[in-house]
């Protein structure tokens, strides 16, 4: 394999795409066909959470001028066998609100709209059930969790070893409906030119959306061309196929016109997915030196009536912290909502935000400084695979970031540090997040005299990917980045996984190296010579346990007269690999951490119980962290480099940032006013009642 | 029902048909081909459309299309002379964004608050009501900048970049 020569790799390199991005001129998935005539759709969704459509008068809606097509589940094209999620406009069942019952056609935006409205449509329905508690009668245990992890875990006798434990907690904690809310809203261009389909689509990477769309509309990977260089922000919810996508290619093919497809911020929050709710009991045993005997983390989430997903929310118990006795379940209620989808650490970051939480509420039932708790229970080798590490520094984390915020010294009593009107306090939270490869190609082909084209249908949703990668080629060809030409984000490119994951950097990377190996040694004809690499998971995989690894900081100040809580400082100290870009990983762990800080104070989305939709629905009510919400932000990381898990060395830094933040949050609240606040958001209120 | 406006957008004259009910912003996007204002929300909520309107910050998609006739719209691609305008370095220097787009909105929201606090336009926190001259300190770039959301969260680099320019202009010591 080649090895990096660290000319690029490593160094600060700005975003090449950064100069057409700070003017505007860099086009997402929308800003494509500007002068194709293009026409619009603007969807109809259902008012009602579970039934039937028992007529649709589309009537007014086709006679209003400008009018090209209504497209409804009695005459819209019928779709492949495609999953059941993704059957949209194929029949009369209705299964959350906000469900698309038809899409309206039109020559321009505000008619389209326009008509939408006098669409009418009646159903027969029934009581949404959309409130998840712990004592549902209905909760079932998946088969398995997303990406393939075991729905429960059992090693030992738990329920003996926490009744025996001298110092125990028992707490629950509980997280809201999240929503991605990337500020570019999901779109699609879609034309079909003869038998092909042709789309400009704001995702995280082209390949992802191929088997679905070619099943959906009976074509061949060929027959499909989708391209997205570049995506305002996903943070998961553009990882999967949605309808709107389907609707755009039924409405291209029906007219015969270039259409645009935008989604409304509020249909955001039905048609692209959402982060499950939680209810995580944790209960932790130990020793009164703070070994810990016996560990249970069970979660009960939701999902919904037309898709299984099911949200591996304490799998990072299973490998934090060493213990002998050690339990963790997950419990399933299928609820009438819109099927959930992956947001940014699925999993990790609700179920870490708990843990965390709770090894907090241990340290202080044993007065044992936090930080020192967990240095106490660090495991030599994956408690549960029990397998080695290949390279775990959590405690070296803790230990840099405990010196960078000045943590010695800290008084452990909650609620006695005054400034004026504020109550203040520190808190800590470690944070975990696992290094994965995905399989990818990539090809390059080299040219005398000119840049290296280098392929692979990688995605860049604001990573700094396609930066990265040119560096990494750079590196591999010996060259200077100039004379790399990084072609991603196109269906007709090598096939690469999505951006998900944190797996972009150990997957594509390592493609790029392998292709540039085959170069090696060759000659170049004067006609050009082109080869390809590959790569994918391999023994590391079952071998060895690859996790990232970082410790969250965190101040907290709280108004005592109004209940305002705000976030003066943060510091991050991550053990996440080789860092292949400083400055964009910097903005990578940034970004993360002030989501989680978002996460601790402002983010969820209320269900209403008894109409069964999502209430707020829109960013004047779902509120994410704003400039002001913002303090210091000190972002560091240790130089760590794991060529056992992959030959770059590298981790994946796109999630971890926001894994253990909102728990650095939460307990540093406690400490500043002696409130344990265990259902997120903390929001003013939540010290009054 | 559909109007004939003229707008000078980014130093250009153009001329458009509108719809009564089109938002400036989607005269931009949708009949102008112009894209560097961008639509986060259509609700005035998220701050990614923010052009200056005759040398205002306003949020586009709050604008009806006909009442900025015979107007002045510059977006972030407007700022730029010669060569990029210096919030365009700067922010790209600092990494003041991840996905970019909220950027042109930021810029252009940034370079409204540049003005406003040459003019000693005052914010919610600012001290001295009435002085001379107002410190665009991080914490009023912070209060000035807070209608102008970045889910990717890069608030932390777009202060520095702000902030540098602001000590270019002398509204910064």
């Amino acid at each position: 394999m080649t090895a990096t020569t660290e000319r690029a790799v490593g160094s600060d390199v700005r975003r090449l795409e950064g100069p057409d991005k700070v003017r505007g001129r860099a086009p997402y998935a929308y800003e494509h066909e500007l002068g194709a005539q293009a026409v619009f759709v603007a969807l109809v969704q259902s008012t009602v959470a579970r039934g039937r459509i028992t007529a649709i008068d589309s009537a007014a809606a086709t006679a209003v001028p400008g009018v090209l097509a209504v497209l409804t589940h009695e005459d819209a094209p019928r779709l492949g066998d495609v999953v059941e999620e993704l059957r949209v406009l194929q029949g009369p069942q209705v299964q959350y609100v906000g469900e698309p019952v038809a899409a309206v056609v039109a020559e321009t935006s505000e008619v389209a709209r326009d008509a939408a409205a006098r669409v009418q449509v009646t159903y027969e329905s029934g009581a949404p059930d959309v409130v998840l508690t712990a004592d549902r009668t209905d909760l079932y245990a998946p088969e398995q969790l997303m990406a393939g992890f075991e729905t429960d875990s059992v090693i030992g006798d738990v329920d003996t070893a926490l009744a025996a434990a001298p110092v125990s907690v028992d707490v629950t904690y509980t997280t809201p409906v999240q929503h991605n809310n990337p500020i570019e809203m999901h779109a699609t261009v879609a034309r079909w030119d003869g038998d092909v389909l042709r789309m400009w689509d704001a995702n995280q990477g082209p390949h992802n959306l191929v088997p679905v769309i070619t099943e959906a509309f009976g074509i061949t990977a060929d027959q499909l061309h989708i391209t997205s260089p570049h995506v305002g922000g996903a943070f998961g919810s553009k990882a999967f196929t949605h309808v709107h996508q389907l609707i755009a290619g039924m409405a291209a093919k029906v007219t015969g016109r270039t259409v645009k497809v935008e989604l409304t911020r509020q249909q955001m929050f039905t048609l692209v997915g959402h982060r499950t709710p939680t209810i995580q009991r944790l209960r932790l045993g130990a020793q009164p030196d703070g070994t810990l005997t016996a560990i249970s983390h069970e979660v009960v989430e939701h999902t919904s009536q037309n898709a299984e997903f099911a949200e591996q929310t304490a799998t990072a118990t299973r490998l934090m912290y060493a213990a002998p006795a050690r339990r963790t379940t997950h419990r399933l209620a299928r609820l009438d909502v819109p099927p959930p989808t992956i947001m940014r650490a699925p999993g990790e970051t609700p179920g870490m935000y708990a843990l965390e939480s709770a090894v907090d509420e241990l340290a202080v039932e044993l007065g044992i400084d936090p930080v020192e708790l967990r240095l106490r229970n660090e495991p030599a080798r994956d408690p549960e695979r029990d397998v080695p590490w290949s390279t775990r520094n959590l405690v070296a984390c803790l230990t840099e970031g405990a010196q960078r915020f000045g943590w010695a010294g800290r008084d452990p009593r909650p609620g006695v540090r005054e400034d004026g009107r504020w109550l203040v306090g520190t808190g800590v939270a470690a944070a975990t997040y696992p290094t994965r490869r995905r399989p990818s190609e990539a090809r390059i082909q080299a040219v005398p005299g000119q840049p290296y084209v280098v392929s692979i249908d990688a995605s860049d949703i604001g990573t700094g990917a396609r930066t990265a990668l040119t560096q990494i080629a750079a590196d591999a060809l010996r060259v200077p980045l100039d004379q790399v030409d990084l072609r991603i984000a196109d269906s007709r490119l090598p096939k690469a996984s999505g951006a998900g994951g944190s797996t972009g950097i150990t997957s594509w990377g390592p493609a790029i190296l392998a292709a540039a190996d085959e170069l090696r040694d060759r000659e170049v004809p004067p006609g050009g010579l082109t080869v390809t690499g590959s790569s994918g998971p391999g023994e590391e995989a079952e071998q060895l346990s690859s996790h990232a690894f970082g410790a969250h900081f965190a101040e907290v100040r709280v108004d005592r007269d109004s209940g305002e809580v705000r976030v003066p400082r943060m510091t991050g100290v991550f053990a996440a690999g080789r860092i292949i870009n400083p400055v964009t990983a910097r903005s990578q762990f940034l970004g993360g951490m002030t989501m989680g800080l978002s996460m601790a104070l402002h983010e969820q989305t209320v269900l209403d119980a008894g109409r069964g939709h999502f209430a707020n629905h829109d960013l004047a009510e779902y509120h994410v962290a704003a400039h002001a919400d913002v303090g210091a932000m000190d972002i560091h990381w240790l130089d760590e480099v794991d060529e056992a898990h992959n030959p770059l060395g590298a981790k994946g830094i796109g999630e971890i940032g926001i894994v253990g933040a909102a728990a650095a949050i939460g307990n540093a609240y406690w400490h500043a006013t002696g409130r344990r606040v265990r259902d997120l958001p903390i929001t003013p209120d939540r010290y009054f009642g | 029902m559909d109007r004939e406006i003229t707008l000078e957008v980014d130093g250009a004259g153009r001329a458009s048909t509108v719809d009564t009910r089109t938002s400036l912003l989607d005269a931009l996007r949708e009949r102008l081909g112009v894209t560097s204002a961008k639509k986060g929300c259509d609700h005035g909520q998220c701050g990614a459309c923010t052009v200056l309107l005759d040398g205002r910050r306003v949020n586009s998609c709050l604008v009806l299309a006909v009442t900025a006739d015979g107007a002045q719209v510059t977006t972030s691609d407007g700022l730029a002379g010669e060569g990029p305008h210096r919030l365009h370095e700067t922010f790209v220097d600092h990494d003041a964004y991840q996905c970019g787009y909220c950027t042109p909105g930021q810029i252009a929201s940034a370079a409204g608050v540049l003005a406003e606090v040459a003019q000693g336009w005052p914010s919610a926190v600012t001290e001295d009501l009435v002085a001379e001259r107002t410190e665009l300190t991080d914490a009023e770039i912070r209060e000035r900048m807070s209608g102008n959301l970045c889910r990717c969260a890069a608030y932390a680099n777009i202060v520095p970049a702000i902030a540098e320019v602001a000590v270019e202009q002398g509204v910064r010591a």
